[in-house]
């Protein structure tokens, strides 16, 4: 047995629990705020952890899957922070359990300076 | 114990089918619009590990391109219904 096949498929059942974890959360949470802290950053972090498990099973693919990699680190903060400015600006309510809303005292505070 | 690398990439792969079917779920349910596109985005973030999974245990690398269109798609889609939530479009 190939140990580096042993231990890319375990770092790819890590990141598939992570995933899984991460969808759970998208389902359960209450607020949209909370579902989109839950799907976005666990998700980020299981799809690395699962593209990089592969790379190791197979050494040929790892350029390509490194390339994935990055674009997936890089777009994904994009997209949740365009989808969080839109929600806030659309005006819908957080949670009854939510203790502070920072955007929201910035933009009634008066003008300070 | 010589097929024990593939078992645990069969495992993980019902890992993440049971984490597209919650994300279904919520996509459906979602009460905002806002709530449904999230759902999406993770849905589709998912769907490349699915992708490169399948193409591991099938052996072909063509699958690996088609997951980098699919992450390109879904990102130009996602960023393109925020802005039309927010009204900028």
């Amino acid at each position: 047995m190939q140990w580096n096949t042993l231990f890319g498929s375990i770092l790819t059942l890590s990141g598939s629990i992570f995933l899984f974890l991460g969808a759970l959360g998208v389902y359960r949470m209450p607020d949209v705020y909370n579902r989109m802290q839950a799907g976005t950053k666990a998700t980020t972090l299981g799809t690395m952890l699962t593209l990089l498990g592969i790379g190791i099973c197979h050494y040929e693919w790892l350029g390509q899957i490194f390339i994935l990699i990055m674009f997936i680190a890089l777009t994904n903060p994009i997209s949740s922070h365009a989808l969080a400015r839109a929600a806030h600006f659309k005006g819908i309510p957080l949670t009854e359990k939510s203790v502070t809303d920072k955007l929201k005292e910035d933009e009634t505070a008066p003008e300070a300076k | 114990m010589d097929k024990l690398p593939e078992i645990i990439l069969q495992i993980s792969t019902y890992f993440v089918s049971a984490g597209i079917i919650l994300a279904t779920l919520r996509m459906i349910k979602g009460p905002t619009m806002a709530d449904r596109v999230i759902a999406l985005d993770t849905f589709t973030v998912i769907s490349i590990s699915l992708i490169v999974l399948i193409a591991c245990l099938a052996g072909r690398v063509i699958f690996l391109d088609v997951g980098m269109v699919y992450a390109i798609l879904s990102f130009i889609g996602v960023v393109a219904v925020a802005r039309y939530i927010e009204g900028g479009l």
